[in-house]
């Protein structure tokens, strides 16, 4: 189990974090959500040991690994731009933790088997003896984490471990590593922006800002119920209406009479809906929504009205 | 704690000092070696060394050299850059090469390599003789000589950073109607100015201080044909070692000189956001 | 004012571009060149072709001749591993560490760049001759450095710094930090960081900077004659007996060692650019 208690962190002026506080249970896979400039990767970069915190503890089971070098805590990291030693064939990458181990080094066929089978499990098998130039995006994004995974870490930190792919690339190996970890059951902790995939990925999801945490829940709590007006807009689409009322856009619907008025400015085909963008007549904000497509699309120009069916209010920060 | 990524605070302090030491032994030394022994005996001998008849030609000499080589290997550097980095063509990495090749000959091979060509029973030996010119054991030989060895200086600054700016500008300025000229004059020139000030600063170093290819081919008149480093070997060779260090000197102030005038361009370069080399 | 009218004839062999002046530049670039480089090298090798084999070997090869090729290459080889250990040193110290000061140390790397080779060659025989400034602490121990090829070396450390330093620093600025770290996550001590991550990235520059060091400490000139004492056989190095042919008016003599120097250098030149060239393709960058 990993608990961050009172974290902060300043770089020269700038305060990167604020008194963080988190708990990640055995097992999870969680999710540091958050635009740049949060603290997201500064934050797990304080848990692996490749910053130190100015106050508060990381503990790892109960023992304070803050005086720890980042060797020493046994983590396993994925760097964003994978960070693969290019010199060395891919096999070597991955034996690379094995074969520095001072205290109880494995004979090199151990480590060859290892090596081996990791490549085996993250489905590179034959492809050992190239380098590191010769792979793809993905490939090479499979290597790091078998890198990462062949010294046995007791905790897998992943930075933005996606974001330098395209986009089919993404979404396969989502998938590949959320089974990965259904398999391993390891503790992981990966930074993204892409709200998508720590829905998609997480367990739970911790949303950041400026620092500070705005909400720890399941991706369904996250989503259903943002517990601030930041993290409405920053998870799923939201609109905002007059009085700090956040709705998301398939809360939406029409209604002959009554609720609020909006002038059609947009009316475009997504999926199986019109997507219709419009102004709040007499505010101006702009809200957007579905409306089925089977049904014949508003007209642009004309005053419809819409009814939230579900909606959150937000009083502190009014529009 | 420290950074993962560094080492501990003793051995960096180690680590500098044995480079500061390395750096003062070696190379800082026998600077304020120059400048010691050159006022060992004062500062009257010294002035002396230096207004002498001899030094005060080999002086105006080597400036006449430099005033010559520079502006043509500027003229030279400049198009060549302009050509290899604006264009593509075939032999391009042979061109490149070639332009490196006088750094890595030696500077007695190139001086030979003229003596063979123009000296009294070189290949234009006999042509020479009879239309009554001297290039060998002459003021022209030197000028070769030293336009060849400090040919690659500019363009080996300017390839680089014009390779790094690319031709976008250029073309763009192309697009909006500027002729060839208006377009180096106005758009590349103001982008390499930098550079191309330390190349010629480089070159004009080198072309002044050359001695092994100049050695060659001047003959070693004095008063003639003999450029400020000659000098020093003349002078040392005699056993006037004051002599030899005073001339030597100008010949280090102006080395401190260029050092400092580069530390100025390149603090200024990285202002400008270009990188350096 | 363009040349472009010239250079479309030439538009067959050469992509178009939009900007002109190809015509002009590549022109005026190759004549310079002819006229400045390649007319002279040419002289050299048709030269020695015309000398007849004898005539060659009888200097070329001779045994004063192979000294120097010895001292020659043998102290530009020694002074080049001196400057690749310490150029090495030198380069992570200014890019890795801040202290005050580095500003000038980083100037001072290139005084030898800029300082004239005969001023560089007295002012090192005024420290290191039996009473110099430092000569007069290592005789009483049996030291000798002038006149000795330790003094060629010492010499040939001074001029081949800069290219080590030089070639080896912006790699080393350009090495991502991140390699490191994941070197550090997996358990790597600093050390073992250094010697597997860290100097097999940078070992192709070093490499180049040793390259670049070693032919410009073959045929350097100024800053060596002065030092070397130049007794034949034992310390006359090669550009010097192609000076001493010269003086004697042996034309050919000259030309075979200038040409057997050339070949040799180009050789060890061409092999290190072959094994880098070999790395690189391997690791297929």
């Amino acid at each position: 189990m990993i608990r961050v208690q009172n974290v902060t962190k300043t770089f020269g002026d700038f305060a990167a974090l604020h008194g963080i506080d988190l708990e990640i249970k055995p097992g999870e896979f969680v999710a540091l959500l958050g635009p740049s400039g949060s603290g997201k990767t500064t934050l797990l970069r304080i848990i692996a040991g490749l910053e130190f915190q100015d106050g508060g503890e990381v503990l790892f089971d109960g023992e304070d690994v803050s005086s720890r070098s980042v060797g020493e805590r046994q983590v396993g990291f994925v760097f964003q731009q994978y960070a693969l030693f290019k010199h060395m064939t891919v096999a070597e990458n991955v034996a690379f933790g094995l074969s520095v181990r001072r205290k109880g080094r494995p004979p090199k066929a151990d480590i060859r088997a290892r090596a081996e089978e990791l490549l085996r499990l993250v489905q590179l098998d034959g492809l050992g003896k190239r380098y590191p130039g010769q792979l793809s995006g993905g490939q090479r994004q499979r290597v790091a984490l078998a890198r990462a995974l062949a010294i046995e870490p007791r905790l897998l930190l992943l930075d933005e471990p996606f974001g330098a792919l395209d986009a089919k690339v993404r979404k396969d190996l989502r998938r590949w590593l959320r089974g990965l970890h259904e398999t391993m059951g390891l503790t992981s902790i990966f930074v993204t922006h892409d709200q998508e995939e720590a829905l998609e990925l997480a367990d739970r999801v911790v949303v950041m800002d400026h620092g500070r945490i705005e909400q720890v829940g399941t991706p369904e709590q996250v989503y259903m119920e943002p517990a601030s007006p930041f993290v409405s807009n920053f998870v799923g689409e939201t609109n905002q209406l007059p009085g700090g009322i956040h709705v998301r856009p398939h809360d939406i619907e029409l209604v002959a009479s009554g609720g609020i008025p909006v002038v059609v400015e947009n009316v475009f085909r997504r999926g199986g809906s019109w997507r219709v963008e419009g102004r709040i007549e007499g505010h101006g904000n702009v809200v957007e929504f579905d409306v089925d497509a089977a049904e014949p699309a508003p007209t642009l120009g004309d005053t419809v009205r819409i009814q939230p069916l579900r909606e959150r209010e937000f009083h502190k920060h009014a529009l | 704690m420290r950074r993962s990524t560094t080492e501990s605070p003793a051995l960096q302090i180690v680590l500098i000092a044995i480079a500061l030491l390395f750096l003062a032994f070696f190379l800082a030394l026998p600077l304020v070696a120059v400048f010691g022994e050159a006022l060992k005996a004062g500062f009257g001998p010294f002035l002396n060394a230096v207004t002498a008849p001899d030094a005060l030609s080999a002086i105006k000499l080597t400036l006449l050299i430099a005033a010559i080589s520079v502006p043509l290997n500027v003229v030279f550097g400049v198009a060549a850059s302009w050509a290899i980095t604006k264009f593509q063509f075939p032999g391009k990495s042979l061109l490149i090469s070639l332009i490196d090749l006088p750094f890595s000959v030696s500077p007695v091979v190139s001086g030979l390599i003229f003596v063979l060509l123009f000296g009294a029973n070189g290949w234009f030996g006999p042509w020479l003789a009879e239309h009554d010119l001297k290039i060998i054991f002459a003021v022209p030989g030197i000028v070769l000589a030293t336009v060849f060895i400090t040919f690659p200086f500019v363009a080996r600054e300017l390839i680089p950073l014009m390779m790094e700016q690319g031709k976008d500008e250029e073309e763009a300025a192309i697009s909006l109607g500027a002729s060839g000229w208006q377009t180096f004059r106005h758009v590349t020139l103001p982008n390499i100015r930098w550079g191309l000030l330390y190349g010629v600063l480089l070159c004009n170093a080198r072309a002044m201080g050359e001695f092994g290819a100049v050695s060659v081919v001047s003959g070693h008149i004095r008063g003639e044909t003999n450029t400020m480093p000659l000098h020093v070997e003349i002078l040392y060779n005699e056993y006037d070692f004051v002599g030899a260090f005073a001339v030597a000197s100008l010949l280090a102030g102006l080395a401190l000189v260029t050092l400092i005038a580069k530390t100025v361009l390149e603090w200024r370069f990285n202002l400008h956001g270009s990188a350096r080399h | 004012m363009t040349a472009s009218p010239a250079a479309g004839t030439r538009r067959r062999w050469r992509q178009p571009s939009v900007l002109p002046g190809l015509g002009l530049t590549f022109g005026l670039s190759l004549g310079w060149l002819t006229l400045i480089v390649l007319i002279p090298l040419a002289t050299i090798f048709l030269k020695s072709a015309g000398m007849g084999w004898d005539q060659f070997v009888a200097v070329g090869l001779s045994d004063r001749a192979l000294a120097a090729y010895r001292l020659s290459f043998g102290t530009a080889a020694a002074a080049g591993l001196v400057n690749a250990v310490f150029g090495l040193l030198v380069a992570w110290v200014l890019v890795r560490y801040t202290f005050p000061g580095q500003r000038i140390i980083g100037a001072i790397v290139d005084l030898p760049f800029a300082l004239p080779t005969a001023v560089a060659g007295i002012a090192l025989t005024a420290l290191y001759s039996p009473n110099g400034w430092v000569g007069r602490f290592l005789d009483p121990l049996g030291i000798k450095v002038a006149f000795t090829p330790i003094g060629i070396t010492v010499a040939l450390v001074f001029i081949g710094l800069p290219f080590v330093v030089r070639s080896v620093e912006p790699v080393l600025a350009d090495l991502g930090k991140d390699v490191e770290e994941a070197a550090a996550t997996l358990g790597a001590t600093r050390l073992q960081t250094f010697r597997r991550v860290i100097f097999p990235a940078i070992a192709p520059a070093l490499l180049t900077g040793f390259a670049l060091a070693f032919a410009r400490g073959v045929g350097e000139y100024g800053s060596v004659i002065f030092i070397s004492g130049n007794m034949p056989g034992r310390t006359e190095i090669a550009p010097l007996l192609i000076v001493t042919q010269l003086e004697q008016y042996n034309y050919d003599g000259a030309t075979a060692i200038a040409t057997v120097m050339m070949l040799v250098s180009f050789a060890i030149l061409l092999a290190l650019n072959v094994v880098q060239a070999a790395g690189r393709h391997r690791y297929g960058a």
